[in-house]
């Protein structure tokens, strides 16, 4: 059994496509445009690269000077620089206590997508890649909630799951009696001051229904690109159910396993609508919450402070961002 | 040319970890019913069944007076079954004029994202230029990013550039369909910039060269060669992007403060307080802002779990 | 809670538009949009015409129907020709965000804002106009102390009160009648009565937290009631310490009330602890007049309501929340006379009777307001206010809006039995970091 085969098999197409290509080996370093084409050329990089960088790096590199600053929003001649003084107030002062809870939400958030939607989701996949009749179907039950936005996710678990008197939650769970299922702040174990909260882990399952398809999907598409004669083989050789799929299977997933840990990790940083669109429930806040809530509205006293959020946020994604991608192009320019 | 195997224009795919759509649904091939398999049956048809209960009822429960679902529950068989729910949603959601506010957002966005993403996908993919892979990187790691982290600078510079009052009714960007059109374009940009060099990228060079030996422009290559190539790609980028622009909440929440003025799916955060108490309205209300993202769905399916393991880089 | 969840016109701002709306709808379908062109026409005259002439822009956050409608009619009830009137929409978040701004390079001369400390937080940098001689020229005679006070900064007047409603305890009259149970005088009195309504098996308080704004009214009750007025406003301008025993004997007495209060409130809306007062399954309710609007319209007589009762001899009933909106002027208004001569004229009964008759779910300021028109809920709370020593806002208008946050977050820690210490440190160092 290979393992460690950096080349997945998933990508047939593509190195049957580069391999074809190294025959015809004609490789250009530099295209050495003349006049139109190379206004023609320097338009099609410019004005998308423009447009990206002025709204998405700019801003961010703005975000984190502003984070070194005092300033209410109002006239620029008033910001004013305070050196690591927001971070102090976010860190160590008067904020510390909400961070280290937003912090902790974000972290629950990253583990009970681990270990709910995406077990649950790669178990699916692997029931639903068995050749079954009707297939299909299963799959577009799994999958019609990923093309939901949380935002309607959130109102309509609000509505039909979680009504403190009506919704099927109560009513499956509650004994007849009303229950508060999203204004619950209690912990249900706590940390020092901190814990995770009912009403979170309440949020935390209707999130749990719009990920489950999409982790199934990611490795449905990836289990059906393994040879089945790879899998007889090893049933062959006398491996049960599970030591095929530990041994045969998930190796051979490898790649997706990586899209699936970006994937779950990035959705756990930058969730927001949900708990947004339920009126960010107390213990239930996020980074990103903390983020806006100090940078736009009335509420928004200093933007620094917010900035110094969206800073945090920054450095939890950035190095993770960074590897994933540039480890994705270095393998695309060895292929090619 | 024409003897190259690649059938590029069934399958989109592309990417180092994607597979053609068609092989996700491939048929199921006939099995001889064993117990083990009825007992799969039995629990997929289950987890099935309830993962669909909070869509399915809350299309039940919007037929439904609130007075026979508050007395009976949302699972009981129905006294009355009627519009009425909708009536009062549409009434008090204005979610006709929504829908438009979506469309004027919608369509200029995804247009504009794909098209630039093309062009810079293209460049860099069909020539090795220096900066290929450092843009690429840009690119992506830009989408990646939590949009929260860039929000500050961009509602404090929307709300200083004043636009003509032909173009926006606050006069200013902000307030703006305009700004959410840049933000929606500056952002899903990067996505469909990675997705398109990986598929360009398997492109035979070959075209190209032809194309330059016959003296054909940049342009030309560009839109006549290349760009019928992609069609599939394309495709599965645009339902898979009408979706994630149809869901955005987060840009109109902060750029666009007039609630009458959000996309649908915005506006959900003032549709709320509309309904307060009647459950079944606001099951309407859910309808109503479902409907054009799952008809596309259901429509496209075959594109949409395409682009989503194509480029399957994003949450 | 963020931005985009404060959508009311007014009278609060922290996640109340939701609530608030639905007033509006209410006063919609007990007829307030017919009411409005005739009562118009019945309005004319009464002023003497002013002397200011030209134009006078004035800025406007009355972006829903019926405060709009009610706006227009005010100003249209204008007696000087010679006086054009521009009115200019703006959406009211982004001009509570940017009310600074705004007010720095200032599109209109006459603009909306708050009474008492958001106005005074203005009024201290100098852009906003003192407007003290339209006080002493006719404002005087015509509104309460109260009111004047909650104009007032450094001794200067910069605001004319327009319209407010009152927090009071709501209860139903047939419900009440059945328990025998009478409007207690003191809170030892009210615990008693919880005890007793307790014991017949109904609910004493309805309460629903979400938005965490609801809640802010019970403290504030308590801490006027309890510390006094000025006390109020010392702790909201971060002058007194929320770690100060007085502080904290709010939360103490409060939590003798929560055993009688619907339990777990902060998922609840204000509108379902509403239907609960309405079904009689709860038999008070401390929440703004705008509870009528949930009362079925033949029920609505049932309800009425009483102030907070005594808990300190010192301070008796001597203050009423009541949330009020007005108008002000700009520091440096191109037309100085002609602005204060529009902003004079919104404080008059004139205008007042004029918006009221589009807009019912409030009450007017001036004290010759047509209050016969006023239903009796109205009358009495309107009675309430005139009569009252002092005016507080709301714990989210006497404060900055990032604190006022904050607060409502330390409230919802209590209301889910938070330790009161803990609370009241964190407030505190909030306090002194925001304040």
């Amino acid at each position: 059994m290979s393992t460690g085969d950096d080349q997945p098999t998933i990508s047939t197409a593509e190195t049957v496509a580069s391999s074809a290509l190294d025959a015809g080996k004609a490789k250009k370093k530099r295209s050495q445009f003349t006049g139109n084409d190379r206004k023609v050329f320097l338009a099609m990089v410019g004005i998308p690269t423009f447009i990206h960088v002025a709204i998405v790096w700019i801003p961010t590199l703005l975000s984190i000077l502003l984070s070194f600053t005092k300033w209410r929003g109002n006239d620029i001649s008033e910001i004013e620089v305070t050196g690591v003084e927001n971070y102090d107030v976010v860190l160590l002062g008067a904020f510390q206590g909400d961070t280290i809870q937003a912090i902790l939400n974000n972290l629950w958030l990253l583990l009970f997508l681990f270990f709910g939607p995406t077990l649950l989701g790669m178990g699916l996949a692997y029931l639903l890649d068995k050749n079954l009749k009707g297939t299909r179907i299963y799959q577009s039950l799994f999958y019609t909630p990923v093309v939901l936005s949380l935002a309607v996710v959130g109102f309509i678990w609000q509505n039909i799951m979680y009504d403190q008197n009506y919704g099927l939650a109560t009513w499956a769970f509650g004994g007849g009696d009303r229950v508060d299922w999203l204004g619950n702040q209690e912990f249900i174990f706590s940390i020092g001051n901190y814990g995770l909260s009912k009403n979170f882990l309440a949020i935390l399952m209707a999130m749990a229904w719009r990920h489950t398809g999409y982790i199934m999907v990611l490795y449905l598409a990836g289990m059906k690109s393994v040879d089945a004669a790879l899998r007889e083989s090893a049933s062959l050789d006398g491996c049960n159910e599970w030591q095929t799929f530990r041994h045969v299977l998930f190796p051979t997933l490898k790649p997706i396993n990586v899209i699936v840990v970006v994937i779950t990790v990035i959705e756990a940083l930058r969730a927001y609508d949900i708990i947004a669109i339920l009126n960010e429930p107390r213990n239930t806040e996020l980074l990103s919450h903390l983020t806006t809530n100090a940078l736009i509205g009335e509420g928004a006293d200093n933007i620094g402070r917010g900035s110094a959020y969206a800073t945090l946020l920054f450095l939890l994604c950035i190095g993770f961002v960074l590897w994933y991608v540039t480890n994705h192009y270095k393998k695309q320019e060895n292929t090619v | 040319m024409s003897d190259m195997k690649f059938d590029f224009d069934t399958s989109p795919s592309g990417s180092a970890f994607s597979e053609p759509s068609d092989n996700v649904h491939f048929e199921a091939t006939k099995t001889p019913l064993r117990p083990a398999r009825v007992v799969l049956h039995v629990f997929l048809a289950s987890l099935g069944i309830l993962w669909m209960v909070p869509l399915v009822i809350s299309l039940y429960s919007s037929f439904r007076p609130f007075a026979e679902t508050s007395r009976k529950g949302f699972l009981s068989a129905p006294e009355s079954l009627g519009l009425a729910n909708y009536r009062e949603a549409l009434d008090r959601g204005d979610f006709i004029d929504k829908y438009w506010n979506t469309a004027l957002i919608l369509i200029p966005s995804l247009v504009l994202t794909i098209f630039l993403a093309s062009l810079i996908a293209f460049a860099a993919s069909r020539y090795s230029w220096r900066f290929n892979i450092f843009f690429l990187v840009l690119f992506t790691a830009g989408n990646l990013l939590p949009q929260q982290i860039m929000v500050a600078p961009l509602f404090q510079a929307a709300r200083r550039i004043p636009l003509p009052e032909i173009m926006s009714n606050s006069e200013k960007l902000n307030g703006s369909n305009w700004m959410i059109i840049l933000l929606h374009v500056g952002f899903q940009m990067g996505f469909c910039t990675f997705v398109l060099s990986n598929y360009m990228k398997l492109l035979p060079k070959e075209l190209n060269e032809a194309a330059m030996v016959d003296g054909a422009s940049l342009w030309t290559q560009y839109w006549t060669i290349i760009m019928p190539l992609t069609r599939p790609a394309l495709a599965a980028l645009a339902t898979l992007e009408f979706a994630w622009i149809y869901n955005d909440f987060f840009w109109a929440v902060i750029f666009e403060q007039r609630g009458d003025d959000r996309p649908i799916t915005s506006a959900l955060s003032n549709l709320g307080g509309e309904f307060v108490t009647d459950t079944n309205v606001v099951s309407a209300a859910s309808i109503f802002v479902i409907i054009p993202v799952l008809a596309v769905y259901f429509a496209l399916q075959k594109h949409f779990i395409a682009g989503l393991t194509l480029g399957a880089n994003k949450g | 809670m963020t931005a985009e969840f404060q959508q009311s016109p007014s009278p609060s701002e922290v996640g109340f538009a939701l609530g608030r709306r639905d007033v509006l709808k209410g006063a919609a379908a007990l007829g307030g949009i017919a009411a409005f062109s005739g009562v118009l026409a019945a309005c004319g005259g009464g002023d003497d015409a002013g002397s200011a002439s030209g134009t006078i822009r004035v800025g406007s956050n009355y972006s829903n129907e019926l405060p709009n409608a009610g706006l227009r009619a005010a100003l249209d009830s204008l007696p000087n020709d010679d006086l054009t009137i521009e009115l200019n929409e703006v959406d009211h978040n982004t001009y509570q965000e940017q009310i600074v701004a705004y007010l720095q390079d200032p599109p209109d001369d006459v603009a909306p804002w708050f009474a008492g400390f958001r106005l005074q937080a203005l009024a201290s940098q100098d852009l906003l106009l003192d407007i003290s001689d339209v006080w002493t020229d006719g404002l005087d005679d015509v509104l309460s102390g109260g009111f004047k006070q909650a104009s007032t900064y450094e001794g200067k007047q910069y605001f004319v009160p327009w319209t407010y409603y009152s927090w009071q305890v709501h209860y139903r009259k047939d419900v009440w009648a059945d328990l025998g149970a009478t409007p207690p005088g003191t809170f030892d009195e009210l615990l008693a009565l919880c005890e007793t309504l307790d014991a017949a098996g109904v609910t004493p308080f309805a309460l629903g937290n979400d938005g965490r704004w609801p809640a802010m009214g019970t403290f504030d009750q308590i801490n006027f009631r309890l510390n006094g007025y000025q006390y109020h406003v010392d702790l909201m301008a971060g002058d007194e310490s929320w770690t100060d025993d007085r502080t904290k004997a709010v939360f103490t007495e409060w939590a003798k009330l929560l055993p009688y209060t619907q339990s777990e409130p902060n998922g609840r809306e204000w509108n379902d602890a509403a239907q609960a007062l309405v079904k009689g399954e709860a038999a008070m309710y401390l929440i703004g007049n705008f509870v009528g609007s949930e009362f079925p319209e033949d029920e609505a007589d049932q309800l009425d309501f009483f102030p907070f009762p005594v808990m300190n001899d010192e301070h008796g009933l001597d203050t009423v929340e009541a949330p009020i909106d007005g108008w002000v002027v700009v520091a440096n208004p191109d037309n100085e006379a002609g602005a204060k001569e529009v902003v004079a004229h919104l404080g008059t009964a004139l205008a007042q009777d004029a918006y009221l008759s589009v807009d019912p779910s409030v009450q007017a300021p001036n004290n010759n307001v047509d209050t016969s028109a006023y239903n009796a809920l109205q009358a009495k709370s309107a009675a309430a206010v005139q009569g009252a020593k002092n005016v507080t806002q709301f714990l989210d208008r006497d404060t900055v809006a990032a604190f006022a946050n904050e607060a409502g977050q330390g409230i919802a820690d209590f209301l889910a039995g938070g330790d009161i210490d803990a609370i009241l440190a964190d407030l505190q160092a909030k306090a002194e970091t925001i304040l």
